[in-house]
């Protein structure tokens, strides 16, 4: 009994955190509509200097609790620099493009935090006057949980009456439920949204500062903390501050137990519950319906036309130089080197990833924040076919895709029925999941209670847990890099052209019309779901097929290839790209692979690669392939004269 | 010319069609019948039960009570989906098309889906349908700007596309919610003109809302007058606009609007 009181009181303290963060998270998306990937680092960054201030001034109760809110103060002004300097000048962009910049900001910070603090994790030290601990039934808590517990409460206090009382809180309420509306008031949208930013980067660095006695602080914590804050955001209902805290309750509590039933994976627990929420609930536990809730496009998109001469001559030349590129290596190997080859290939890889993608998140609308369990997924497909069946190459391969389109018609069963942030967060949290089915040898797991083990009695190895599956290569006719990267090159052509098909058809046309108007597509008749759930099948399909070039290039696979970070790196592939072109995804993917490689070498890479693609965003508002529209890009016939970039 | 509307069979037979959220009464025993060529304005103010009366006959709620047929046929429990392929179309009172298409496009799409033919992966979408999509287009005087996106067409040639949309399906009868809304007095006339034609061309019975009440007494055959989901007054314009509850209704009798008027 005593023990389950403990346990319980230490869950409400470890909520805290996760409430001023997820909190802030929550106002800054009902406000501005951001999703705000560098919320995790403003976390970072109160720690960081929380325990800088706190070395300084701590050595009493009231340095040691100023230092706290000054470092909140310090991150909310970082928010304030971010959105001046940055978000105001991308409001207009399409939907969900200042994802990139603030994923640039997330890479600039690390390694800012990792130049001032080096990489070393820093022990916080304990709050004077908050050092000991109570007993409860003889079992010990530390003072500080009981500070922890106590906060959350008095921050809920704290915004609720900002909001209700305020005249400011008012105008920040009302710019959740309708943002036009409160334009057409005349109220300065500026300094609404730069406040917002304020009070939701403060209560982020908050959240990092206070529990720097019992977390301290490390370079890994903000997309720890980034991936639950999102869930506790989703599961208590977008721009609901009291769902967030109930979320985070309930999931400080989960945490707490669950680390004694699944010791490494509680986050896995959080998706969990999550994915069962969303498919009860839809808009989150006190979530208000999502028409409310669309995430804005910018401006329209326009018409779909044949390519021009132009850039189908391009488009030519393009592949023609793919074709040549071994022939040139075999001739003069010094100019073309295999590294070329093996670069080409990964490139090609990704840029058949970030076109599966882009297959339903341009034309369709429906943004997956997982799609690397269908390219990681369908790879393990192949991979196990192999390691258990014997299967040939040849067979194996096409495993991938297969395995790719069961997934996600499985997944997507569930998930085409949301829309907008929770679609995004279900595909996400189903990714999760299967991240933790591989990562922990699940199967291997379930065999053993069916009495399947090995001759010691442990269970068999099935997926591999963190060791992956290894020695996976082609067969001897494909296995050469010549041979492997005209196999590369021309499925993934093939491919692309596939969809480029599918796109200008009436399926593609029908995806397109469900995302410009679900009620003039109900009204002619459109059944709507099952079109998004057969695109969803058919992107994991050829999601699987880079998954499975992928595998046989690298002759291994890892729970790594399902992770959130891969499925990111597919979104801001897609998004630089520029979501509106066809051509979009093939850029985006393209610049980020050569960049990341080109960058690699560096120390201090994240920093650089941040800003090229801060750099980028604010050059190209409508993303790489936004360039056919500039005035340039019209010079250049790579544009019709009427297609405008805005 | 054939006989009267009224004498015809009738396309859409209503009866006692009643519909309450919560304790609410939004439609009460409603009954009415339309024929095909004929414009039937439903008119009442807010929360009269006009939108909701819209709801149920296209499938989008269930009503509790009540029949509703087409052409003799029971639709009613029938999918929104279904409904539109029986030949029920509607139009909406803010305009919402595909706005990242063409003119022809957005007409398109609808035959592509009519046709059954929205999940073919190969052929592109624009070659599919573009006799039949320039016919409607020029039936509604768009056909000319056929290639403009339609997120950058004017408002009043937006509704001009979505009634060619509607006509797409080759409907039977078509629900009309405040189909000149945001138009300027002209172009209101006009629109409502070229429906008319359309209407007697080809046979379709409409119903429709509308504030307006030039519009509805210039074009309605007959009106309906909707109070708080009663039918409480239904018959040719003259008619309705000397009966004496829509008049206290409309301009007020001095009583309080809770009365009960008997």
């Amino acid at each position: 009994m005593a023990d389950f009181i403990v346990s319980l009181l230490t869950g409400l303290s470890s909520a805290a955190a996760m409430f001023l963060v997820a909190s802030g998270l929550s106002i800054i998306f009902g406000v501005t509509r951001i999703v705000n990937f560098a919320h995790g680092s403003f976390y970072m960054l109160g720690a960081y200097i929380g325990y800088t201030l706190v070395q300084a001034i701590g050595s009493t109760g009231i340095g040691f609790w100023a230092a706290v809110l000054i470092a909140a103060v310090a991150v909310g002004l970082i928010g304030v620099v971010m959105e001046i300097l940055l978000l105001r000048r991308i409001y207009k962009a399409p939907e969900l493009f200042q994802l990139i910049a603030t994923f640039g900001v997330i890479l600039v910070i690390q390694d800012v935090t990792l130049w001032v603090w080096g990489p070393e994790d820093l022990v916080g030290p304990q709050a004077p006057g908050l050092k000991g601990a109570v007993f409860i039934l003889g079992k010990p808590l530390p003072e500080y949980d009981l500070a922890l517990i106590a906060i959350s409460p008095l921050v809920l206090l704290g915004l609720w009456a900002l909001f209700k009382l305020t005249r400011w809180g008012t105008l920040v309420r009302a710019a959740t439920q309708d943002r036009q509306m409160v334009a057409a008031l005349g109220v300065n949208q500026r300094w609404l949204f730069t406040g917002v930013l304020f009070l939701g980067s403060a209560l982020a660095g908050l959240g990092g500062a206070v529990q720097i006695p019992k977390g301290g602080a490390d370079l890994l914590m903000d997309f720890n903390i980034l991936a639950a804050a999102f869930v506790v955001v989703v599961v208590g209902g977008m721009g609901s501050i009291f769902g967030a805290f109930w979320a985070a309750l309930l999931f400080g509590i989960l945490q707490t137990f669950g680390i004694q039933i699944l010791p490494n994976s509680t986050l896995v627990l959080m998706f969990l519950v999550m994915a069962v929420v969303l498919i009860f609930r839809p808009w989150g536990l006190l979530g208000i319906p999502e028409s409310v809730l669309q995430i804005p496009s910018g401006p329209p998109e326009r018409p779909l036309r044949p390519a021009l001469p132009r850039v189908r001559a391009l488009a030519g030349a393009a592949c023609a130089v793919l074709l040549a590129l071994p022939i040139v290596h075999l001739v003069f190997p010094e100019v073309v080197g295999t590294f070329t080859l093996v670069l080409v290939i990964e490139i090609m890889v990704f840029v058949l990833f970030a076109a599966a993608l882009h297959f339903i998140m341009g034309p369709g609308g429906m943004v997956s924040f997982g799609h690397a369990a269908y390219f990681g997924g369908g790879a393990y497909a192949a991979a196990l076919l192999v390691k258990f069946a014997d299967a040939p190459f040849e067979l194996a391969f096409w495993a991938a895709p297969v395995g790719g389109a069961l997934l996600a018609f499985l997944f997507g069963w569930f998930c085409v029925r949301l829309s907008g942030v929770y679609f995004a967060m279900l595909t996400l949290a189903f990714a999760q999941i299967a991240w933790a089915f591989v990562f922990q040898d699940m199967p291997g797991s379930v065999l053993k209670t069916f009495g399947i083990a090995d001759e010691y009695g442990a269970p068999l190895k099935i997926t591999g847990g963190d060791d992956g599956l290894n020695d996976i290569w082609p067969s001897q006719w494909a296995s050469a890099r010549v041979s492997y990267y005209y196999i590369t090159v021309g499925l993934s052509v093939a491919a692309l052209w596939i969809m480029r098909r599918i796109l200008y058809a009436p399926f593609g046309y029908t995806l397109r019309a469900g995302r410009d108007s679900p009620l003039r597509a109900a009204a002619i008749g459109i059944d709507l779901t099952r079109h998004r759930w057969l695109a969803f099948a058919i992107s994991g399909a050829f999601t699987g097929l880079a998954g499975s070039l992928f595998l046989f290039s690298k002759g291994s696979i890892f729970p790594t290839t399902l992770e959130i970070a891969r499925s990111f790196d597919a979104l801001l592939m897609v998004l630089l790209g520029g979501v509106q072109s066809l051509f979009g995804p093939i850029f985006g993917a393209a610049a980020l692979t050569w960049l990341n490689d080109l960058f690699s070498v560096l120390s201090y890479w994240r920093f650089l690669l941040g800003v090229t693609i801060i750099a980028l965003v604010l050059l190209l508002p409508q993303g790489l392939a936004g360039f056919a529209g500039t005035r340039l890009g019209r010079r250049l016939r790579l544009a019709r004269p009427e297609e405008m970039a805005t | 010319m054939s006989a009267a509307p009224h004498e015809r069979a009738p396309v859409l037979e209503v009866e006692s069609l009643s519909k309450a959220f919560g304790g609410v009464q939004a439609v009460e025993r409603v009954s009415f019948t339309l024929s095909s060529s004929e414009l039937l304005a439903m008119i009442g103010p807010n929360g009269a039960g006009k939108t909701t009366c819209f709801n149920m006959l296209n499938g989008q709620l269930r009503p509790d009570a009540g029949a509703v047929r087409l052409n003799g046929r029971s639709i009613l429990g029938l999918r929104p989906q279904s409904i539109w392929r029986l030949g029920v179309g509607r139009t909406f009172q803010i305009t919402a098309t595909f706005v990242s298409m063409t003119v022809r496009e957005n007409v398109q799409m609808a035959l592509i889906n009519y046709h059954r033919r929205s999940r073919a992966l190969w052929r592109p979408a624009k070659n599919h349908y573009i006799d039949e999509a320039m016919t409607l287009l020029e039936r509604v005087g768009m056909d000319r700007q056929y290639d403009r996106a339609c997120g950058v067409l004017a408002y009043g040639d937006l509704k001009r596309v979505e009634l060619a949309i509607a006509l797409a399906n080759d409907p039977k009868l078509l629900l009309m919610d405040e189909p000149t809304a945001g138009m300027a007095p002209r172009e209101r006339m006009e629109l409502m003109q070229l429906t008319a034609e359309i209407v007697h061309e080809r046979g379709i019975a409409v119903l429709f809302t509308e504030h307006d009440m030039d519009v509805v007494f210039a074009h309605a055959d007959r009106i309906m007058v909707l109070d708080r989901g009663e039918l409480i007054s239904e018959g040719p314009p003259m008619a309705v606009r000397s009966n004496k509850k829509v008049q206290e209704i409309y301009l007020g009798s001095g009583a309080a609007h809770g009365v009960e008027i008997s």
